[in-house]
């Protein structure tokens, strides 16, 4: 739906000032353009370079989340918030997750809260690595989002040795994690930290101080940090302009209060500082994700193989559809930890106990009428989780800002109602105030530190 | 008659060595973007198995280009349209004719300059042409009926317009010195020493002007970091309406351009195809060694030594298009007309000044 640009029509002469007649051009920037990744529109009216006034069209990627999201039962629901915040998943699955676990009012393991900070804290990474890149791309400088996505390519390798996954993750759970941390994360993770600050003082050298950057992004896509207030904007687009609000100190969730970390905070709200903002949050989503393997508790990676007796999975399975429980009452399944059907002591570190909520192991399901019971209970159609009547609202903070959860449950047991609070939304609603009065040019790195990501946008 | 012959075969010399060296400098821009940036680069195109480290991918755009189909957007100036991409790939051709590549030879009694058209005002001849190439660009931009293009084509107006003149009067410095506009006799004068030891290049004597002239030829290219008038992920570039070959063309011009660009920053500041202490007589050391070379010797190492500097200058382009942003319009005209413009102008009075003390 074309909307009408107030002022004057495409072609009419603009109040000429001089002896010459003088007129604005309409530009259509977007949908296809290479700038605008994620897929929206501006209309943009140019005075020469000058953009006088613009509008923005959103909405290209809806997929109806949302009302997928009412089809299918509370766990069946994390696949698609992988795809909302497409950069940074796990993200996504965390604040759902811990959303529907306080609508039940369970609390998950310590040692899950960890897992969690520590995939919520790479994930920004990436979201960060992402964005920066493609800002400085969008402005001449493709060596720099090379280097950047060299740098998400060792944290996506950490990932996926996490998750099997390297963008649908589908991690959480409600009540848990699917699978413990690979054995040999930590020393995993160090070594993709050592690479990643060496791209980011790489990038940092090429950037920080480069009177060219430094003039394309100072000065530009400004905003106050009242009228960021007021447009509902947060995370480090609020943090640039000044405002020291994140989710994560102001209201703690997962083990965030344990942790030690420091928020950077922007004194100009303009391009620059949110760039530097975001250059400093990786640096300090490392020094958590560095703490909390620190200070996670332990977590059994793995029975002593002489406790008991290693039986690969695939034949306990076998074993147990026989009826031969005697010969597999001891034994404990062999398999990928990352895979589903781990070792029982496995999941208690990781997983609520809560029977309500998470699939027994394997081994359970196949040894026993509980195990089996708990299965049929939570699979079979009509049963499931089933959340007490109520509504629930849960925000994480997400790369971009505040990920707000809204979850309604009628006591069913598919979701009455799930509402995303994108971080982004409210960042593209200010787009206009932004762009208007700067250059043409400007477009791109506001458009580029917004960090919209159409999923979630457009959800 | 045999004189035509001779430059005949300079003219095809200088044409195909130049297309070559434009083809060689995509591959060479794709290989080293790819050192660069921690990448293998192109090595997908290969003959009968062999790929020599991606050296046939020029071969392979060729072909692209050409067999692409040709698009011309419906309500375009279909005449303008098509000679735009000509007239930029055209003037970028004629501009080599003054380049001087070697010293001149006797062959069977003939004098034959290693210059395919010897012009006693070259300076101006360059930068006629280089001026007139504008017109490719501001064609294509006008002449797609593209908003986009139009503003490529407005920005490369004004680009061009202010850094040719920034670029002439840092020129005016050298040409005041060596006291010709002759390119020839230019190269000619780079071929003393001062103090018997460093070569009387255009970098020594007018540094100033060697920095402005390099920062705005490298406008003059329309690359990164000045590449406003393509701005990618801006406004897409002047040549957004245009596809296959009359598409290759505009890219081919871009690569000439840089190749002028180092040719000119060659013959004006490094000495052209002198190679240092190598007079027409042999090389002749400042520790008092001396080296006899024959004649045809002599030119062959002047055509290596030109050809040498001239790749490392655009290696080096290359590598400031692969670290650089992109400025904006209005810090790129701050930058030519607040910038380089005096610098230019006050190299020009400090320079003329300086002559008259010394002839005095």
């Amino acid at each position: 739906m074309p909307r009408a640009i107030p002022d004057n029509p495409v072609g009419a002469p603009a109040a000429a000032s001089g002896a010459l007649e003088t007129r604005d051009m309409l530009l259509n920037v977007g949908p296809a353009h290479p700038a605008m990744h994620g897929i929206i529109r501006i209309v943009a009216r140019l005075d020469g370079e000058q953009i006088v006034n613009a509008d923005v069209e959103i909405g290209y990627l809806h997929r109806g989340f949302e009302k997928m999201s009412e089809t299918v039962d509370y766990n069946g629901v994390i696949p698609y918030t992988d795809r909302l915040n497409y950069v940074s998943p796990l993200i996504n699955n965390v604040g759902y997750s811990m959303a529907v676990e306080k609508l039940l009012g369970i609390s998950v393991p310590e040692r899950c809260h960890y897992i969690r900070v520590i995939v919520s804290e790479i994930s920004r990474i990436t979201d960060h690595l992402t964005c920066v890149g493609a800002s400085a791309m969008e402005l001449g400088a493709f060596t720099v989002f090379l280097y950047m996505i060299k740098a998400r390519e060792y944290l996506w390798e950490l990932v996926e040795s996490v998750t099997g996954a390297r963008l649908t993750v589908s991690y959480c759970r409600v009540g848990g994690v699917k699978a413990d941390l690979p054995e040999g994360f930590a020393n995993q993770c160090r070594q993709a930290f050592e690479e990643t600050r060496r791209v980011l003082a790489e990038s940092d050298a090429l950037l920080t101080r480069n009177r060219i950057f430094v003039d394309r992004m100072s000065g530009t896509g400004k905003i106050s940090a009242d009228d960021a207030i007021s447009y509902g904007i947060t995370g480090p687009f609020l943090r640039a302009s000044g405002v020291p609000y994140d989710v994560r100190k102001d209201c703690p969730y997962a083990s965030y209060d344990r942790l030690e970390f420091d928020v950077p905070v922007g004194t100009r709200g303009d391009n620059f500082d949110r760039y530097l903002v975001r250059m400093e949050e990786m640096q300090q989503s490392m020094r958590i994700v560095e703490q909390a393997l620190r200070d996670m508790p332990p977590g059994p990676f793995q029975v002593n193989p002489q406790t008991g007796c290693p039986l690969p999975a695939s034949e306990m399975v076998d074993q147990a559809k026989v009826g031969n429980i005697p010969a597999i009452r001891d034994a404990y399944a062999v398999t990928d930890p990352t895979l589903d059907g781990s070792a029982k002591p496995l999941r208690v570190s990781i997983a609520t106990a809560e029977k309500r909520v998470f699939l027994p192991s394997k081994e359970d399901t196949y040894g026993n009428i509980e195990g089996l019971m708990q299965h049929f209970k939570l699979v079979m159609y009509g049963h499931g989780t089933r959340p007490p009547k109520g509504e629930v609202y849960f925000a994480v903070e997400g790369a971009n800002g505040e990920l707000g959860f809204y979850v309604v449950s009628d006591g069913g047991n598919t979701p009455y109602r799930v509402r995303v609070r994108p971080p982004c939304f409210a960042i593209m609603s200010a787009l206009p105030k932004l762009i208007i009065g700067d250059m043409m040019a400007d477009l791109t790195p506001t458009f580029g530190s917004i960090n919209m990501i159409g999923g979630e946008l457009d959800r | 008659m045999i004189d035509l012959a001779v430059k005949v075969v300079l003219a095809l010399f200088v044409f195909f060595g130049v297309l070559n060296l434009a083809a060689l400098h995509t591959w060479l821009e794709r290989k080293q973007s790819a050192v660069i940036q921690d990448r293998v680069g192109a090595n997908r195109a290969s003959i009968l198995g062999w790929r020599l480290m991606g050296l046939f991918h020029p071969l392979a755009d060729s072909i692209k280009m050409f067999t692409k189909e040709d698009i011309v957007p419906a309500g375009a100036d279909r005449i303008l349209h098509t000679l735009a991409p000509v007239f930029s790939v055209f003037f970028a051709l004629v501009t080599f004719a003054a380049i001087p590549f070697g010293d001149r030879f006797l062959l069977g009694g003939r004098v034959i300059e290693l210059q395919v058209a010897k012009i006693n005002v070259a300076l101006l001849y360059i930068f006629a042409m280089l001026s007139l190439e504008v017109y490719g660009v501001i064609l294509a931009g006008f002449a797609s009926r593209n908003n986009y293009a139009l503003l490529g084509g407005l920005r490369a107006t004004a680009q061009m317009i202010s850094y040719e003149i920034a670029l002439g009067i840092a020129v005016v410095g050298v040409i005041m010195i060596y006291g010709t506009m002759d390119l020839q006799e230019l190269v000619r004068g780079q071929g003393q020493n001062l103090a018997g030891w460093i070569p009387l290049w255009g970098i020594v004597v007018q540094p100033v002007a060697f920095v402005v002239f390099l920062t705005a030829a490298l406008a003059e290219t329309k690359r990164i970091p000045f590449d406003l008038p393509e701005g990618e992920s801006e406004i897409i570039g002047y040549f957004v309406e245009y596809s296959g070959m009359k598409f290759g063309m505009f890219f081919l011009a871009d690569f000439l351009e840089t190749i002028l660009v180092a040719c000119l920053a060659t013959t004006l500041f490094f000495g052209g195809w002198q190679v240092p202490y190598l007079t027409s007589s042999g090389f002749q050391f400042p520790w008092g060694a001396t080296l006899p070379v024959s004649q045809p010797a002599y030119v062959l190492l002047g055509v290596v030594s030109f050809s040498i500097k001239v790749v490392i200058f655009c290696v080096l382009f290359m590598q400031l298009r692969w670290t650089l942003p992109r400025f904006r319009y209005d810090q790129l005209m701050r930058l030519g007309w607040l910038g380089l413009f005096p610098i230019a102008v006050v190299n020009v009075l400090v320079t003329a000044s300086a002559l008259a003390f010394l002839k005095r």
